[in-house]
C-alpha cells in the first residue's frame, strides 16, 4: 500500500507536468491548470492518506527501492522512497502549500501569454521536491536537490524577456552550484567512509565518520566527520540562502510571485534545514560542524533581518524576511534542535506562503506594483487580504498565539540552553532577531495597509479586491498560520513519542529538546507564559515602534535614515556582497578566461609551442596555398623535426 | 545469424555503399541519394541493435571474432571482435550517423552525393576502429579516418577551412606517426600485431616510458588534451554541422578509446609513473579550458572547448585507475574507469546534439556570433526547450546523461585525492557559467534584431534529430545500467589484468 501511494505522490506530478508541458498549447488555457491542480491534488490526498496510515499505527521507516538506476562497481545505485515521520510531515507541507499556489496561480497569472508553461514548470517543482524528501538516498536526493534548482532558474527566468530576470536566474544557478559543490564532495565524503549512497546503511554506521580522518593536502589533516558535514552544510547554504551564499535569494524576487511563495520561502529553500536534519545521525558526530551552523544561521538570522527593514519593494522584504527566518531554522539545527527547526519550517511554509501570496494579492490590485512608497491605505478596499496578511505578519513575528510564536520560540529557548561553542552567539542573534522581525514585518504592514494612500488616481479608481482563486488560497493558509503552532507543538516537540523522534537522531548530552521538554506543561501554558519572557516584548515593542513610527508620526523614518545615513547606506547595498561578487567572481571569471585563452591558448600554445613562432601562424595562410604544389610535405618534414626536439625536450625534463 | 560476420558487415556495408553513391551527382538524382544514404545508415543502426541484442554482458572476452589473413609477410591479420568498451562507442557511431544524415538533409546542396558518401565511409572506417583487435588493422583504420574528416571540413567548411584542415591534419598526422614507431617497437617485441599479446609482453620501464609518450601524442590529441587541443575550435568552427557532430561526438572518443586498449593496459609501469602528470592536464583541461570556454564569442568555438573539459572527466577516470589499485581501493579504480566510459558515451550524445542546435541557429542567420543574436527564444520556443535540455545535460543535470559520468569520476577521485575531486567538481560551476551564460545571451532577452525576429522555429526535419538526442540524453540520465551493464565484466577484467601487472 505504501508503495503504491509514494509512486503516485511522485508520478501525478510528473505527469501533469509532462503532459501539460508537451500538449500546453494545444490543450489551451483550462485544461492546462486542471491536469496539474488534479495531479498535485492526488499527492496531496496520497500524501495525506500516509499520514493517516502512520498516525494509525506509526512504523520506524518505510524503504523501498523502485529500480536500481546503476550499478557501479558493484555497488547498486537506487531510486527508492525513503517515509519516517519527517518525510511525512514534508510530503504534507509540500503538497499542500503547493497545492494552494496552483490555484492562486488562475488568478495571478490569467493575463500571462506563458500560462501552461508556467504550470508545467510548478508541476514539475513539486515533482523534485517530492523526489528530494522522499528519496532514500545520496544519489537521488542529489537529483531532487538540482532539479529543484533547475525549475527554480527556469521559473526565476520566466518573464525571459526582462534583462533583471535572466540575471537573477543565472546567479540563483550559479550560486547554487556553489552549495552543490560543497554537496557533492560531502556525497563522496559520506561514500567513501560508508561504502553505500542508501540512507538505511549510512545512518546505520554513522559513528564510523568519527573515527576517521580527511587529508586536505599534504599535510593538512581534518576529522572526517567535521569534513564531511562542513561540505553537506555548504550545500544546504546554497539551497538555503545563508550568508554568504544568501545573494541570489533576494534577486529571484524577479519571478512571479507564485514561485516567490512556494519555491523561495515554504519548500525549496528549506531544503537545506530538511537535509540537516535527515543527515541529524551524521551531523550529531561533530560539534564543530554544529557550530558552524550556528554561527551561520545567527549571522543570516540577524543582519539580512536588518536589510529587511530597508527595502521598499514588498517582495524584497519578505524575501529578507525569508532569510532571516532560515537563519532561525538553521540555529535550531545548529544546537540539535532538530524538530524545533523542522517545526519552524513547518509553520513558516505556512505563514510565509501566505504573506507571498497576499503580497501578490496587493500586487494585482496595483496592476503590477511593487513599491510600497506608491502603496497605503488598502485595508479599505482589499479586507481579505488585509486580515489574512495581518493574521501572516502577527505568525512572523512571533506573537501568540500564532503559529510562528511557538516555534520560533521553541528555537530561542532550545539554543539557550546549548552548551555547543557559538550557541551563545546565535542566542543573541535569534533574541535581537525578534525585534527586527517585528520591525521590518509591521513596516510593511503599516505602509502598504494604512497611511495615507500614496498610488496615482488611475491605480486608486481601480482598486478592488482579488477574485476568488486567490483570496480562497490565502484564507486556507491563514488557517494552519493560526492555529497550526498551537496545536502541534506538543506532538512535534514535547510528547512523550514525539512525532519527528524516531527520524531524529541526537546525542543525549546535545537533545536541549528533552531539556525543554522538562518544563513544558502544554501548549496554554506555554502560550500564558509568553508575556514574562523578554522575546515578547521585543516583538510587541518593535510593532509598537512601528506604529508610532509610521502611524503617529510618520515623519520620523526620514529623520532617522538621515541621521544614520552610514548605517543606512550600508544596510541599502546589502553589505555590500553584490558588489564584490561582481568584481571579483563576474569581472574575475571573465579576466580569468581572457588570458588563458588569449595568452595561453593563440600566443602560447598556438603561437609558440605549434607553430614555432608566432610569426608563422599568420603565414599558415599564405603556406596553405602551397599545398597544391607540394610544398606540404616539406612543411610536414620541417614540423617532425621541430617536434620531436621538443618531445626530446620534454621527455628529457620529465624521464630524466 | 550467428554465423554471419556482423562486424564486417556494419564496417563495409556503409564504406561500399557510400562508394556506390558517390557517382550519382546529377541535380535530379540528389533526393535519391539522400534518401539512400539514411537508409545504409539506417540499416547500420539497425544492425548495431541486433549486435547489441547478441552481445554477452557476462563476459570479458571478444566477440563476434572474426580472424583472417591479411599481410603475411608481417604477421598481420583481419581481425575483428568488440567488448564492452567498443560495443558502446560502435552503438554511438551509428546513431550518430542516422542523425547527420537527417541534420544534411537540406542544408547540404553541393555535391550532395560526395557529402554523403564521405559520412558513410567515415561510419565504416571508425567502426573499424573500434573492432580492429590487430594493431596494424587499427593503424590503418585510425590513418584512413582522417581523409573523409579533412574532405568534409576542406570542400564543405568555413571561409577558413584551409587554415583549420591543415592544423587538424598536421596535429593528428604528427600524432599518429609516434603512434606507428611505438606499434612496431611492440611488433618487434611480440612477432604479431595482436593487441592482446602486446598485454602480455614484459617491457622495460624506461621503453615502456617512451612507447607511452608515442601513444600519448596520438591520442590527446584526438581527445584533445591540454596542450594539444587548439585544433578542435579551429575545426570545429569551419566544418560543416555534420562535420562537427561526428568529430565531437566520435573522434574524440577515439583517444579515450586509445587509452582504454592500449596505453594503459600495454604498459601500466609507464601509466602509474605518469598518473600524475596525466591527472594534472586532465584537471588542467576541466578548469583553464572552462575559463577559456567562458569568454567565447562564437558558439562553435564556446562548444567546442567546452567539449575538451569535459573529456577532462575520461582521461581523469581513467589515470586514476592504476594509483588507486595501488591504493588497495578496486571499487573506486572501477568506478573511475566506468565514469570515464559512460562520459564518452554521454558526451556524444549531448554535444552531438549542441552542434546540432547550433547547425539550426547557423542555417538560418549565418552566423555563429553570440553578440548576433538575442530573445530567439521568443521566436523559436520549441527549439528553445530542445536548447535548454541540452544545455542542462552540458552542465551535468542530474536526471540527464551528463551527470552519470561526472558523478562516478568525482566519487572516485574523493578515495585518491580531496584536491583532485575538488578540482575535478569545480566543473558545477565552470560548466553553468560558461553554457548558461551563453543560453542567457542567445535565448534570452528581448528580440534582438530583425533577422531574429524573422526566425522561425523548427521544421519536422529538425525536431525528429533533436527529438532523438534528447530521449538519449534523458534516458541515459534517469536510467543508465544499461549502458553500465554493457560495459560492467569488461571494465572489471581491465581493471583485474592492471591489478595483476601492477603487483
Amino acid at each position: 500500500m505504501l508503495t503504491w501511494l509514494s509512486i503516485i505522490i511522485i508520478l501525478a506530478p510528473l505527469a501533469g507536468a509532462i503532459s501539460v508541458g508537451l500538449l500546453g498549447r494545444v490543450m489551451g488555457r483550462p485544461p492546462a491548470h486542471w491536469i496539474t491542480i488534479t495531479s498535485v491534488a492526488i499527492s496531496f490526498a496520497a500524501s495525506v492518506w500516509i499520514l493517516g496510515i502512520y498516525i494509525a499505527q506509526p512504523f520506524e521507516v518505510f524503504e523501498k527501492t523502485l529500480y536500481i538506476w546503476g550499478q557501479s562497481a558493484g555497488i547498486p545505485i537506487e531510486v527508492g522512497v525513503y517515509i519516517d515521520s519527517l518525510t511525512i510531515a514534508m510530503m504534507c507541507v509540500v503538497t499542500f502549500v503547493s497545492l494552494m499556489v496552483h490555484i492562486y496561480t488562475i488568478g495571478y497569472m490569467c493575463d500571462d501569454p506563458g500560462y501552461q508553461r508556467f504550470f508545467a514548470y510548478i508541476a514539475f517543482f513539486t515533482f523534485s521536491m517530492l523526489m528530494l524528501v522522499m528519496s532514500n538516498n545520496f544519489m537521488q536526493l542529489f537529483f531532487g536537490w538540482e532539479a529543484v534548482g533547475v525549475t527554480s532558474y527556469l521559473l526565476i527566468g520566466f518573464w525571459f524577456k526582462r534583462p533583471t530576470a535572466i540575471y537573477a536566474n543565472l546567479k540563483a544557478f550559479i550560486v547554487n552550484r556553489v552549495g552543490d559543490f560543497g554537496f557533492l564532495l560531502g556525497i563522496a565524503a559520506v561514500f567513501l567512509v560508508f561504502g553505500s549512497l542508501n540512507y538505511g546503511e549510512v545512518f546505520g554506521h554513522a559513528e564510523l565518520l568519527s573515527n576517521e580522518t580527511l587529508t586536505l593536502w599534504s599535510g593538512t589533516t581534518v576529522s572526517m566527520a567535521t569534513a564531511a558535514c562542513i561540505l553537506l552544510f555548504i550545500g544546504a547554504m546554497g539551497k538555503s540562502a545563508q550568508v554568504p551564499l544568501h545573494v541570489w535569494l533576494p534577486d529571484s524576487m524577479e519571478g512571479p510571485t507564485p514561485i516567490s511563495a512556494l519555491i523561495h520561502a515554504a519548500t525549496m529553500v528549506t531544503a537545506g534545514v530538511f537535509m540537516v536534519a535527515r543527515m541529524s545521525p551524521l551531523f550529531e558526530q561533530s560539534t564543530a560542524a554544529l557550530t558552524f551552523i550556528l554561527v551561520i544561521g545567527g549571522t543570516t538570522a540577524l543582519f539580512m533581518g536588518l536589510v529587511g527593514i530597508v527595502q521598499n519593494d514588498i517582495k524584497r522584504v519578505i524575501a529578507y524576511s525569508t532569510l532571516s527566518q532560515l537563519g532561525y531554522m538553521m540555529i535550531a539545527v545548529g544546537a540539535s534542535a532538530y524538530a524545533a527547526g523542522v517545526f519552524h519550517l513547518m509553520t513558516h511554509a505556512f505563514f510565509k506562503a501566505l504573506l507571498f501570496l497576499g503580497a501578490g494579492s496587493v500586487i494585482i490590485a496595483m496592476h503590477h506594483e511593487q513599491d510600497m512608497r506608491k502603496m497605503g491605505g488598502l485595508w479599505r478596499y482589499m479586507p481579505i487580504t488585509y486580515i489574512t496578511m495581518l493574521i501572516g505578519s502577527l505568525a512572523l513575528s512571533g506573537i501568540p498565539p500564532f503559529a510562528g510564536f511557538y516555534s520560533k520560540d521553541s528555537i530561542i529557548e532550545a539554543v539557550k540552553l546549548s552548551t555547543i561553542p557559538g550557541a551563545g552567539y546565535a542566542y543573541f542573534a535569534a533574541v535581537a532577531g525578534v525585534l527586527v522581525t517585528a520591525i521590518y514585518t509591521f513596516r510593511l504592514f503599516f505602509m502598504v495597509f494604512h497611511t495615507k494612500p500614496r498610488m496615482d488616481d488611475k491605480t486608486k479608481s481601480h482598486l478592488k479586491e482579488s477574485p476568488w482563486v486567490v483570496t480562497v488560497p490565502l484564507i486556507l493558509l491563514a488557517i494552519p498560520s493560526l492555529v497550526i503552532g498551537y496545536i502541534l507543538i506538543g506532538p512535534m516537540l514535547f510528547a512523550e513519542h514525539a512525532f519527528l523522534n524516531p527520524s531524529l537522531y541526537v546525542l543525549p548530552q546535545n537533545d536541549v529538546l528533552a531539556k525543554l521538554g522538562e518544563h513544558f506543561h502544554g501548549a496554554l501554558a506555554f502560550t500564558l507564559h509568553a508575556p514574562m519572557t523578554l522575546v515578547f516584548w521585543l516583538a510587541v515593542g518593535g510593532i509598537a515602534l512601528m506604529w508610532a513610527l509610521y502611524i503617529k508620526w510618520p515623519g520620523i523614518p526620514e529623520k532617522i535614515k538621515n541621521h544614520f545615513s552610514i548605517i543606512y547606506k550600508i544596510l541599502v547595498e546589502k553589505y555590500g556582497f553584490d558588489i564584490f561578487n561582481d568584481w571579483f567572481f563576474g569581472k574575475g571569471t571573465r579576466g580569468v578566461g581572457n588570458v588563458a585563452w588569449k595568452v595561453g591558448d593563440i600566443k602560447i600554445i598556438d603561437g609558440a609551442m605549434v607553430n614555432g613562432s608566432a610569426h608563422l601562424v599568420g603565414r599558415i595562410a599564405k603556406l596553405s596555398r602551397y599545398v597544391q604544389s607540394g610544398f606540404l610535405n616539406q612543411y610536414v618534414q620541417i614540423m617532425i623535426i621541430g617536434l620531436l626536439g621538443l618531445m626530446s625536450w620534454w621527455l628529457y625534463a620529465w624521464v630524466g | 545469424m550467428d554465423s554471419w560476420p556482423l562486424l564486417s558487415i556494419l564496417i563495409w556495408l556503409p564504406i561500399i555503399g557510400g562508394l556506390l553513391l558517390l557517382p550519382w551527382n546529377k541535380d535530379c538524382q540528389k533526393n535519391a541519394v539522400r534518401w539512400g544514404a539514411l537508409g545504409i545508415s539506417l540499416v547500420t543502426l539497425a544492425l548495431s541493435g541486433v549486435l547489441w541484442c547478441m552481445f554477452d554482458n557476462s563476459t570479458a572476452d571478444m566477440q563476434f571474432v572474426e580472424t583472417a589473413q591479411w599481410i603475411p609477410a608481417l604477421n598481420a591479420y583481419y581481425a575483428l571482435g568488440i567488448d564492452g568498451i567498443a560495443l558502446p562507442l560502435i552503438l554511438l557511431t551509428c546513431f550518430c550517423t542516422v542523425l547527420v544524415c537527417i541534420a544534411g538533409w537540406q542544408v547540404i546542396q553541393d555535391r550532395v552525393a560526395a557529402y554523403f558518401a564521405s559520412f558513410l565511409m567515415m561510419q565504416g572506417i571508425m567502426i573499424g576502429v573500434f573492432s580492429a583487435t590487430d594493431g596494424l588493422l587499427f593503424y590503418v583504420f585510425w590513418e584512413v579516418m582522417l581523409i573523409p574528416m579533412f574532405l568534409i571540413i576542406g570542400i564543405w567548411g568555413g571561409p577558413n577551412r584551409v587554415y583549420a584542415t591543415i592544423k587538424f591534419f598536421l596535429y593528428t598526422f604528427l600524432g599518429s606517426v609516434f603512434m606507428l614507431v611505438a606499434l612496431i617497437y611492440l611488433f618487434m617485441q611480440s612477432g604479431d600485431y595482436s593487441i592482446s599479446s602486446f598485454y602480455n609482453l614484459d617491457i622495460p620501464h624506461n621503453v615502456q616510458i617512451w612507447l607511452f609518450l608515442g601513444f600519448l601524442f596520438a591520442f590527446a590529441v584526438k581527445i584533445p588534451m591540454f596542450p594539444v587541443h587548439t585544433w578542435l575550435p579551429d575545426a570545429h568552427v569551419e566544418a560543416p554541422t555534420g562535420g562537427s557532430v561526428i568529430l565531437a561526438a566520435i573522434m574524440l572518443k577515439l583517444g579515450g578509446y586509445g587509452f582504454l586498449r592500449f596505453s594503459v593496459p600495454i604498459l601500466p609501469e609507464a601509466s602509474l609513473t605518469l598518473a600524475n602528470f596525466m591527472i594534472a592536464l586532465s584537471l588542467i583541461a576541466v578548469i583553464y579550458i572552462g575559463f577559456v570556454a567562458v569568454v567565447q564569442k562564437d558558439l562553435k568555438k564556446l562548444i567546442a572547448y567546452s567539449s575538451i573539459a569535459h573529456m577532462g572527466f575520461v582521461t581523469l577516470g581513467i589515470f586514476m585507475a592504476i594509483p588507486l589499485l595501488l591504493d588497495g581501493s578496486n571499487t573506486h579504480a572501477i568506478m573511475g574507469v566506468e565514469g570515464a566510459m559512460v562520459q564518452m558515451i554521454s558526451h556524444g550524445f549531448i554535444s552531438a546534439a549542441m552542434f546540432l542546435c547550433v547547425g539550426v541557429l547557423y542555417d538560418r542567420m549565418h552566423t555563429r556570433q553570440i553578440a548576433d543574436f538575442g530573445g530567439v527564444a521568443n521566436v523559436m520556443p520549441v527549439f528553445a526547450a530542445f536548447m535548454m535540455l541540452f544545455a542542462m545535460a552540458n552542465v551535468g543535470l542530474p536526471g540527464t546523461s551528463g551527470f552519470v559520468g561526472e558523478f562516478l569520476v568525482i566519487l572516485s577521485a574523493f578515495k585518491l585525492s580531496f584536491l583532485f575531486a575538488a578540482f575535478a567538481a569545480a566543473t558545477l560551476l565552470l560548466a553553468p557559467a560558461y553554457t548558461l551564460w551563453m543560453v542567457k545571451r542567445v535565448m534570452f532577452g528581448e528580440v534582438a534584431n530583425d533577422k531574429v525576429a524573422a526566425l522561425k522555429d523548427i521544421s519536422l526535419r529538425e525536431a525528429t534529430f533533436l527529438t532523438a538526442s534528447a530521449l538519449f540524453v534523458i534516458g541515459l540520465g534517469v536510467w543508465p545500467e544499461p549502458l553500465l551493464a554493457m560495459m560492467r565484466t569488461t571494465i572489471e577484467h581491465w581493471v583485474l589484468h592492471l591489478q595483476m601487472v601492477v603487483r
